[in-house]
């Protein structure tokens, strides 16, 4: 610890701090630009100088090493002095332009160079201009307004885990630019107009649409990935125009992936749903709400009545919140039907009777950057969750070791110490590996059903590497969890863990995937896992048409495993009840649409992968009809008559589910599952090719499918069929020919890419999709043929 | 005195080669250190009696330098070479590796062997192939007798010695801008702390020192400190080779002893060209601030003595300049020098060095107003003192020291929109 | 891209560095792509990028940032005249005046026939050899006078 004092205040801060830290710490601002707490320490603006007791000169202070008695002067005579001095000259070449910049208002230049700039420019030479970048749908430039502070450049090295943006040529004639006319790419990429302290970078969707002083600010929480990433969002004439960072160390620091930015576009998508609709003698046809819910309750309680409660099933996304989960599964049980899952595109469902409380990321995000070494099995990680991808591109930074083991192999972004990259079939055999050689390893008792498997160099490798590791993590990713045998992956992940001593984690698919489970919105488990009798399964529901479905926020063809499979059910059903906040698919199969508010309309709250649970307020009125489900859900639960949805508030839907606080729901989160036992994990036989499904980023909910600007991204471009060269020539297509892709009944026509890093007899098509959305299940037998 | 350290094979035919350098005594030091096992203690000591001080510019005492190394630090570390000069005016270095560059081997085998490292640097102009080329032919000859590699003279000493040619970024002569070029990357100075002593190459622990600091080590090794001390004088040891150009009759190399008079290395260098007189002197390179007639005349070549009078020795690259030089012209050709090599990354000097051009240039062009004087010397003010390497300050100096000794050049410039001589 | 001895070249460069540093080899490789393909072209530079395992991006970086790469065409012999103070005051000024006369262009020009470029160049820390300049990067002539000029030019075929 370093005793210092700064404008004649003591503080005492840690070895290593620099100035800056220790000004902080007091809460005295330091002018800069180019400092960034997240961000490695660059010094070259130099606004930050002050004055430092015996130095001859004046001392950035974001650089500056506190020593033991330093005596440092932020606004003595001389550190003005150097203050302005960087001032002018960061002014000399900039535009001045802030009437028509759209950083106007929130600009760091701006509001320091009324504090610390002349009135008069001495510089009467010509301007410099530099030429804008073209870096695609999300990020507007207007480069002659850059100071090169280079924030931008090193986020991409140090968080983005790569190097899209770099600082070219030298002298005046920097320019920042990516390599010759690419766009930038990383899906964290918004993050950089957030960096940037002028007006270069801004947000290309925002773009003058408004003025940064007109717009409220409200809290929100991100209704996507299992990160709950927090969120400013910011309004004006009751219509989101902006959504940036809320900063929460403990969850998104002060980050936000793309999809969490961006996506508000898609609540302002002209498919939104405004109107509740009927569909009578097969005309969709707008009605009132009352005539609306009349109508479900009738049709509902017919079923019920004449074919029993079971043939009503309902389906949601985790991506609904808490409230209207549990109202979901309060209103299905109270009509008596135990039919209710969010788990739309899970497959194997073996191991609900084992579960043993909801399942969840098992530790906290801030202990995921701190782990020595992780297994992440069954994901691509930095599109699933890209924030969490980004915690653990600094652990591996900080010299932890990552291994994968997963059908794919995309760039993490990251440095991959070990990795397995198998057929889906075989995902059970190369984690029986891991297990076997970490058994081995250990000198434990290799479990029998092991016996005949042989262990591969790399799953010896990864066991190697959780053994060492006294942090480490086993994560089951999305494509796990999909997975026809995601029981046995779990169990031997489970396993795993275990023997290695590392905590087993399962990364929530959804902002809610932990909220539905507590809130019981799964068939094996009531509210918090309380008993709650028996139903049927999200696959059961679907493979066994029933006779009514109950659709929250889902788009059914979409979000389900096998989507084939899951329009037939819906289509032979009598009745369809699809909640949703967007005119989609359901036009096709439902009988009534319910407009319903998605997570800006609406109080709600979601549980995030690490069990917290973080509520939010509407920030905007439901647009036109449209009301929050939960509202909805009580009122259906009105019109049966059910004891208990007499709630006034969905504050009152939470409490009942929190009553003992927030801590309760941690306790009711566990990933351990009973009974468990090994199953054959010989390699599955497959004939034919298989299919890789995964959901690509800008398609997992209705929401960010409706955001235009990430739609034009390239990861929102159209999926292809992507193969190993040897495939393509076995089947005799070269890269990007159009190809025929069966299954079941259904083909679409997509084109075909090269990948050699894909297992041989394999395809990977995408899910989530609407040119896929007439295919069939994610990891079935596909069969690929020329155009 | 003259020739008597780096250059005194020079006379020989293919002076280059280990052939000469071993006729000379060669690689005897490096030998001797290594099999008699001297302690590094005692060589950093006879480095610091020595008082040789580095040959860079910055005329930081070389024995100090080392001494700050971490000897017992396990891990790797790294030696580099600064043969980057590209400094108006400076052309000693390269002289060095074409002529003698056996003698920078041997003197960076000895600092390695010193301070403990195994693989060392050196890092070469780009504009100098030839040189280059010649310095990739000496390391391949002293590996080849064993003087450079594993295991040398059987004992466990190993010392890897390597080149890298720059291309073209006169800011890679500062020594963090320097390593990072050998990392790889643009040639941008790093802030320090931390010093290079501790995170330097690849973050290791690393020592630079310029050509010619390495090269007078096998002669203090042979002759011991004192007597490199007494061949100029204190706090000035050694002889120093000064490199002289412009208007002289015969431009070169000249090493003489510290603290020889001025008088006596113009005479060396021909005298001013036929026919003129000197007007002013740039001492120490092209950032120092110039100095005129009268004051040089009256000048030793040393650190202290040119310090005295307000510039600097720099790295001994003389300037001469007669009565026919314009200064607002000069400056404006070194100005623009600055503002086309800053690296850019830092406000002042990115910002700074092209408006200095661009003022220097109007008044060169008749366009000059009359507050401009001020504004180039509080410009150069701002920028001085406030960068993250000293280019900055290197830009700001020719500025002070022609507005200081030559204020009535720029003054008549802007009145009369024309030059004076 | 390159030839078998350009990446041969590029290798023993890469093998002065440690292991995992392959990217201090850039420089080195930049300049024998360009001495084989006479300038460095995005295609160019994008294949370094891959062959050293760094961001094309961090390679557009260097290429840009060091004076002596040429990220566009020039011609068969680019001469580069050092007109920084010492030069200058040894008369690189009239040398300069001479070469572009000679070769009907300015600096940062090339002749019709794509025989010459002509570029100012700065300090080569050689200026007791001033006036000066540098063949292709690489051949330096030096003490200079309109007489060796032309002998140099006419070398030059
Ligand atoms: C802009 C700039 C250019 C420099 N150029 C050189 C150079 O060409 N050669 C050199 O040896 N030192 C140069 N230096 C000084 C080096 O940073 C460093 O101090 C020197 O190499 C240390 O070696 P020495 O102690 O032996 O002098 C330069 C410094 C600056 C700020
Ligand atoms: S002073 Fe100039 S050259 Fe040095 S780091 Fe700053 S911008 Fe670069
Ligand atoms: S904030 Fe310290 S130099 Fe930029």
């Amino acid at each position: 610890m370093a005793n210092i004092e700064i404008d004649g205040r003591q503080v005492e801060v840690k070895d290593g701090s620099t100035v800056m830290d220790a000004a902080r710490q007091l809460g005295i601002y330091i002018p800069h630009f180019c400092y960034h707490k997240k961000l490695s320490i660059a010094a070259n603006c130099r606004m930050c100088l002050v004055q430092v007791e015996k130095a001859p000169k004046p001392l950035p202070a974001c650089a500056t090493p506190v020593t033991d008695g330093m005596k440092v002067f932020t606004q003595s005579e001389s550190a003005i002095r150097a203050q302005k001095g960087v001032m002018e000259f960061l002014l000399i070449n900039h535009p001045l332009d802030c009437p028509i910049c759209d950083q106007g208002g929130e600009c760091q230049l701006q509001d320091l160079a009324v504090g610390y700039g002349n009135a008069a420019s001495r510089y009467h030479e010509e301007k410099r201009v530099v030429s804008n970048k073209e870096l695609g749908p999300l990020i507007a430039t207007d480069m002659t307004r850059c100071i090169q502070c280079t924030r931008c450049v090193r986020f991409g090295q140090e968080i983005g885990g790569i190097m899209e943006l770099g600082q070219a040529g030298r002298g005046e004639h920097v320019e920042i630019m990516p390599f010759v006319e690419r766009t930038v790419n990383s899906e964290l990429s918004g993050n950089m107009i957030d960096l940037c302290p002028v007006g270069a970078l801004t947000s290309k969707p925002f773009r003058y649409s408004a003025r940064a002083w007109e717009l409220t600010r409200r809290a929100s929480v991100s209704p996507h990935d299992g990160l709950g990433a927090n969120l400013a969002v910011q309004v004006k004439a009751n219509r989101v125009y902006r959504v940036v960072p809320r900063e929460n160390e403990d969850v998104n620091e002060c980050w936000l992936s793309d999809k969490d930015r961006f996506s508000y576009e898609g609540l302002n998508s002209a498919q939104r749903l405004t109107q509740p609709m009927l569909k009578r003698h097969g005309e969709w046809q707008e009605c009132d709400w009352q005539t609306a819910l009349e109508y479900v309750a009738n049709g509902l309680k017919r079923i019920r009545d004449d074919h029993g409660a079971a043939q009503i099933g309902a389906l949601a996304t985790p991506h609904s919140t808490l409230e209207e989960l549990y109202l979901l599964q309060k209103f299905m049980r109270g009509i008596g039907s135990g039919n209710v899952d969010h788990r739309t595109r899970q497959s194997d469902f073996r191991l609900d009777a084992a579960l043993q409380g909801a399942p969840w990321l098992g530790q906290s995000i801030v202990e995921l950057q701190e782990v020595k070494s992780a297994l992440v099995i069954g994901s691509t990680l930095r599109k699933d969750h890209p924030l969490l991808a980004q915690r653990l591109r600094q652990a591996v930074k900080a010299g932890a070791e990552l291994s994968l083991v997963n059908p794919v192999d995309d760039d993490l972004l990251v440095s991959v110490a070990n990795k397995l990259i198998v057929a889906p079939s075989n995902l059970v055999n190369a984690l029986s590996q891991v297990l076997k050689a970490l058994a081995e390893l250990e000198r434990t008792e290799v479990p029998t059903a092991l016996a005949g498997i042989s262990v591969t160099p790399a799953a010896a490798a990864i066991a190697a590497s959780l053994s060492r590791g006294e942090k480490a993590a086993v994560l089951l990713g999305n494509l796990a969890q999909h997975h026809p045998r995601y029981s046995e992956l779990h169990i031997l992940a489970q396993e795993i863990a275990r023997i290695s001593g590392a905590s087993l984690g399962v990364l929530g698919e959804a902002a809610n995937s932990v909220g539905a489970c507590l809130a019981g919105a799964v068939p094996y488990a009531g509210p918090l896992g309380r008993d709650a009798g028996t139903g049927m399964n999200a696959a059961e529901m679907l493979a066994t048409p029933r006779l009514a479905y109950v659709l929250l926020n889902t788009e059914i063809e979409l979000d389900s495993h096998d989507p084939q499979q899951a329009v037939r059910a819906m289509e032979q059903a009598e009745l369809v009840v699809a909640l949703s906040a967007y005119r989609h698919q359901a036009l096709n199969y439902a009988d009534v649409l319910l407009p319903v508010a998605p997570f800006t309309e609406t109080f709600g709250t979601f549980v995030n992968t690490e069990g917290r649970a973080q509520s939010f307020n509407a920030v905007v009125k439901p647009q036109g009809e449209a009301r929050p489900a939960w509202k909805v859900l009580r009122v259906l639960g009105n019109m049966f008559n059910l004891n208990g949805f007499g709630y006034n508030s969905a504050e009152e839907v939470r409490a009942e589910i929190i009553a003992r606080g927030a801590m309760s729901l941690h306790e009711a989160c566990n990933n351990q599952s009973r009974n468990i036992q090994l199953g054959d994990a010989a390699p599955a036989a497959v004939s034919g090719l298989q299919r890789i499904a995964e959901v690509p980023i800008y398609q997992a909910d209705a929401v960010v499918r409706r955001a235009d600007s990430l739609q034009r991204t390239v990861d929102g471009a159209a999926p292809g069929a992507v193969m190993n060269g040897v495939l393509l020539q076995q089947l005799q297509v070269e890269d990007g020919e159009m190809v025929v892709v069966r299954q079941g009944d259904g083909s679409t026509v997509m084109r075909a890419r090269r990948d050699d890093a894909l297992p041989l007899d394999c395809v990977r098509v995408a899910a989530g999709h609407p040119l896929t959305a007439t295919l069939g299940p994610m990891f079935g037998e596909i069969v690929v043929e020329k155009a | 005195m003259a020739n008597e350290v780096i250059f005194h094979s020079i006379h020989q035919p293919e002076s280059w080669k280990l052939s000469s350098y071993l006729a000379t005594g060669g690689y005897e030091m490096l030998k001797k250190v290594v099999t008699e096992k001297v302690p590094p203690e005692e060589i950093i000591n006879q480095v610091k009696i020595s008082a040789l001080r580095g040959r860079g510019g910055a005329g930081f005492p070389t024995g100090l330098k080392w001494s700050f190394m971490p000897r017992h630090f396990q891990g790797d570390k790294y030696l580099v070479c600064n043969t980057d000069e590209g400094e108006p005016g400076t052309f000693k270095d390269r002289d060095i590796i074409r002529f003698n560059p056996h003698q920078l081997i041997e003197g960076m085998a000895i600092a390695a062997y010193t301070m403990g490292v195994k693989v060392g640097y050196n890092y070469i102009h780009g504009e100098i192939w030839e040189a280059y080329e010649r310095f990739e032919e000496a390391l391949e000859e002293a590996r080849a007798a064993g003087f450079l590699g594993d295991n040398l003279f059987g004992t466990d000493f190993c010392f890897n010695l390597h080149a890298h040619q720059g291309y073209g970024a006169y800011v890679c002569g500062e020594e963090t801008a320097l390593l990072e070029s050998i990392e790889g990357k643009k040639g941008q100075p790093r802030f320090k702390p931390p010093f290079p002593a501790s995170f330097g190459l690849y973050g290791k622990p690393t020592t630079i020192n310029n050509t010619e600091t390495f090269a007078s080590i096998p002669y203090i090794i042979r002759h011991g400190g004192q007597k490199f001390l007494e061949l100029g004088k204190p706090n000035n040891g050694g002889t120093k080779i000064f490199s002289v150009s412009g208007h002289v009759n015969k431009p070169g190399n000249f090493e003489i002893g510290m603290g020889t008079p001025f008088a006596e290395l113009l005479e060396m260098a021909g005298g001013v060209r036929s026919g003129h007189k000197l007007k002013a002197v740039i001492p120490g390179g092209s950032s120092v601030p110039v100095v005129p007639a009268e004051i040089m005349m009256d000048l030793t070549m040393d650190y202290d003595s040119i310090a005295k009078a307000g510039s600097m020795l720099g790295a001994g690259s003389v300037i001469v300049m007669d009565e026919t030089v314009c200064m607002v012209k000069a400056l404006e050709r070194l100005s623009y020098f600055y503002f086309e090599e800053s690296c850019g990354q830092c406000t002042p000097c990115r910002e700074g060095t092209g408006w200095l051009y661009r003022v220097i240039h109007r008044i060169e062009h008749g366009q000059g107003r009359a507050e401009d004087l001020d504004l180039l010397a509080n410009v150069t003010s701002n920028i001085s003192g406030r960068t993250i390497c000293a280019l900055g300050d290197a830009a700001a100096m020719p500025v002070q020291g022609m507005l200081k000794h030559y204020r009535n050049e720029f003054e008549y410039h802007v009145e009369h929109k024309k030059c004076m001589v | 891209m390159l030839s078998p001895e350009s990446l041969a070249k590029i290798d023993k460069e890469i093998a002065k560095y440690p292991a995992g540093q392959k990217q201090s080899a850039v420089m080195a490789a930049l300049r024998i792509a360009q001495d084989e393909l006479g300038w460095l072209s995005s295609d160019t530079l994008e294949f370094v990028a891959g062959y050293l395992g760094m961001a094309p991006v961090a390679v557009y970086e260097v290429a840009s940032f060091y004076n002596m790469y040429e990220l566009a065409p020039v011609g068969k012999y680019k001469i580069t005249v050092c007109t920084n103070l010492s030069c200058t005051l040894m008369g690189a000024d009239s040398i300069s005046a001479h070469l572009k006369s000679r070769l009907g262009i300015g600096f940062g020009e090339t002749t019709a026939d794509g025989r010459f470029t002509l570029k100012e160049g700065e300090c080569m820390g050689a200026c007791g050899d001033g006036p000066l300049f540098l063949v292709n990067n690489k051949r330096m002539c030096g003490c200079l006078s309109s007489e060796k000029v032309d002998q140099i030019l006419a070398e030059l075929k």
